[in-house]
């Protein structure tokens, strides 16, 4: 009795569809937000640098000069450094990260998961200027006098790693922004390769697989895609990357084949400039590097998508 | 909930009755910003019924929201262009207030004192004098014992006051850095390495070997970082100290508006990276009570405030320059 009571009183009356309409509404009118709010920076942005746009016109995109006291702008070296160093620190990030979260899910003894997966996530609470604080004082000294030597002598022969080194470069950009990315890459990776089905591994093992074949076959190949998607979310974050890499790029607006030199970021250069921008086609030319910034975003992702789309789907295992 | 009602109401109500003491608001440039804020707190104790907030958001921000008349005062490092004066809607006068030296500092071996010239400085930040132990630096520098190194650059990221007074100094004693660069808060530097602030610049300038760069004298001073004797326009070296920022001070040519550039100053003990800072304030105020307040304020300023300036790396204005910046304050109308 009671027992129908409770339902009854829990349950709305029959037919009366009103919570569900009102909650689809509320639920589409947050999803909206996001895109209405989306389009309102791009339009801000827009109306922001009219004047630059129609000084410059599409050849602000490939212009390499930037020259506040001329008043001649332009975004390439940005565009360039941006890409570039948000590459770098994927290839850093990616290996790694992926490999801690199978240490992590796979292999680590259970009392060190814990220990760890705290120490990943306070790296992800460290506010970015710290970051750039240590790489000012400890890790530009050490990169300069130790790895970049290294890396000169023994693979001095590519054009990459030519050139004068100052220790505030290209790479160690890479190297900061990929420390950043680490903890949510790592994160996403592990839970994805939480949900894989202990079937899989199961399967695999019964079928006299070793260990790195059981990692291979039956956990890396099914997670495949939802890992390609924690390094998308990782490439997110590090296109945006300011303040630390502000302080050890170099801050360069050059196109450098060397990762040794200095270079310079599309956010970097508008926290750098901003506050103390007069003239009108200064700023104008500085919000037109923001919209830059937020298509080269967007463009990135769509391609990402792209790439997502055309991996063969998370299906069974095949065994040959 | 009636209770609760009442309390916010109240809460309210005490809200306002503390706002009954006026607020100025202003904002700018970063470089004062340290004696601004002294002097606002100390001017509190003069005057407690009004009360000063100051955002030091950098001085192109500060011509905007004065522009806009979004603040009372504004503040900016480098005086303001014509261009950018015409869109005043009143006439808007720059008020001097303290000024302030940048010091050329280095990262060599031993740490010799280095003499250096402008045209010498011009080449190094041109990129045409490369090597530590190139003739011109070393005519300038006898004793030093200079390494054959390669001269590391190290100039401000972010556009500042800092690089408006050096690149003006610059521009002054190189035709070359004139045509080919020029002055401003940010310019296209023909080499080198940019640090953000005046933390970046010196922290690279101290963890690269041969490298140099410029800091404000206040910085310098803080820090312990070596730094230049500079030759100055009557062709003696000088070294920055807020003594030879005043000296520069007062030999500077200062016309009527107050838009005044002090590098080269020519003044025989007068140290020739120097640049001052201004308020930037309506001729006529709207709103009668805040004026007289912020006149009142600008007389203090001048009056006490100065003599704050040099204990925290400033220099204050000379008192012939102080005494025509008190006339423009007077004719304030309110």
């Amino acid at each position: 009795m009671s027992q129908a009571s409770t339902t009854s009183e829990l349950l709305p009356e029959p037919g009366s569809r009103a919570p569900d309409i009102a909650f689809k509404w509320l639920a589409s009118l947050a999803a909206m937000t996001i895109v209405v709010l989306i389009v309102l920076v791009g339009w801000q942005l827009y109306a922001g640098s009219r004047m630059s746009i129609a000084k410059f016109g599409a050849g602000f995109l490939w212009s390499q000069e930037w020259d506040p006291v001329q008043d001649k702008y332009g975004a390439l070296p940005f565009i360039f450094g941006t890409l570039v160093s948000s590459l770098l620190a994927l290839l850093i990030a990616v290996p790694l990260g992926v490999a801690t979260a199978l240490f992590l899910t796979e292999l680590a003894p259970m009392k060190l998961r814990q220990p760890i997966i705290m120490a990943i996530e306070m790296l992800a609470a460290v506010p970015s200027v710290i970051f750039g604080l240590w790489g000012i004082f400890i890790l530009i000294p050490w990169l300069r006098d130790h790895l970049f030597v290294w890396l000169k002598h023994t693979l001095g022969f590519l054009p990459l790693f030519q050139g004068p080194i100052y220790g505030v470069s290209m790479l160690a950009a890479g190297i900061i922004i990929a420390i950043m990315i680490l903890p949510i890459i790592t994160s996403i990776s592990r839970e994805i390769l939480r949900s894989v089905p202990n079937l899989q591994r199961e399967a695999a093992y019964a079928l006299g697989a070793t260990r790195w074949e059981v990692l291979k076959i039956a956990v890396l190949s099914y997670a495949r895609r939802g890992l390609f998607g924690a390094a998308i979310l990782g490439l997110g974050r590090a296109l945006g990357e300011t303040m630390a890499v502000t302080m050890v790029i170099g801050n360069r607006p050059q196109i450098a084949a060397s990762l040794f030199a200095p270079g310079y970021t599309l956010a970097s250069v508008i926290a750098n400039e901003f506050a103390e921008a007069t003239s009108d086609l200064y700023l104008n030319s500085l919000f037109e590097l923001g919209l830059v910034l937020l298509a080269v975003t967007i463009c990135v992702n769509i391609l990402a998508q792209i790439m997502l789309k055309s991996m063969t789907g998370s299906g069974p295992i095949k065994v040959n | 909930m009636k209770k609760l009602f009442t309390l916010c109401a109240l809460a309210a109500l005490s809200a306002t009755g503390a706002s009954a003491q006026m607020l100025i608001n202003g904002a700018g440039a970063t470089f004062p910003q340290q004696i601004y804020t002294k002097w606002f707190s100390e001017y509190q104790k003069v005057d407690p019924s009004v009360s000063f907030n100051y955002q030091g958001i950098g001085s192109g921000g500060g011509q905007k929201q004065i522009l806009a008349e979004t603040v009372d005062f504004g503040a900016s490092d480098g005086p303001m262009s014509d261009e950018n004066l015409a869109k005043a809607p009143r006439q808007l006068w720059h008020i001097p207030t303290v000024a302030g030296a940048v010091a050329v500092s280095y990262n060599l071996e031993g740490n010799p004192q280095l003499n250096l010239d402008g045209p010498t400085l011009a080449g190094i930040f041109l990129g045409t004098i490369t090597k530590w132990n190139d003739p011109a630096i070393a005519a300038l520098n006898a004793d030093a014992k200079l390494p054959d190194v390669d001269i590391v650059v190290v100039h401000r990221s972010d556009g500042s006051g800092t690089s408006f007074i050096f690149t003006d100094y610059l521009s002054h004693v190189s035709p070359d850095w004139k045509s080919k660069v020029g002055k401003g808060v940010s310019v296209s530097w023909p080499v080198g390495l940019g640090g953000k602030g005046n933390a970046g610049v010196a922290g690279q300038v101290k963890q690269t070997p041969g490298a140099i760069g410029y800091v404000e004298l206040a910085y310098a001073h803080q820090n312990k970082l070596p730094f230049a004797n500079m030759k100055n326009a009557a062709g003696i070296f000088i070294t920055p100290t807020v003594d030879s920022v005043t000296a520069a001070l007062a030999s500077a040519t200062i016309p009527d508006d107050f838009r005044f550039s002090m590098v080269n100053a020519p003044g025989t003990t007068a140290y020739p990276i120097a640049g001052t800072t201004w308020l930037l304030v309506y001729a006529e105020q709207k709103d009668h009570a805040k004026g007289e307040k912020l006149v009142q304020f600008l007389k203090w300023a001048y009056a006490n405030g100065e003599q704050l300036a040099p204990s925290l790396d400033y220099a204050p204005l000379p008192d012939a320059v102080l005494k025509r910046a008190l006339e423009r304050v007077q004719s304030i109308k309110y």
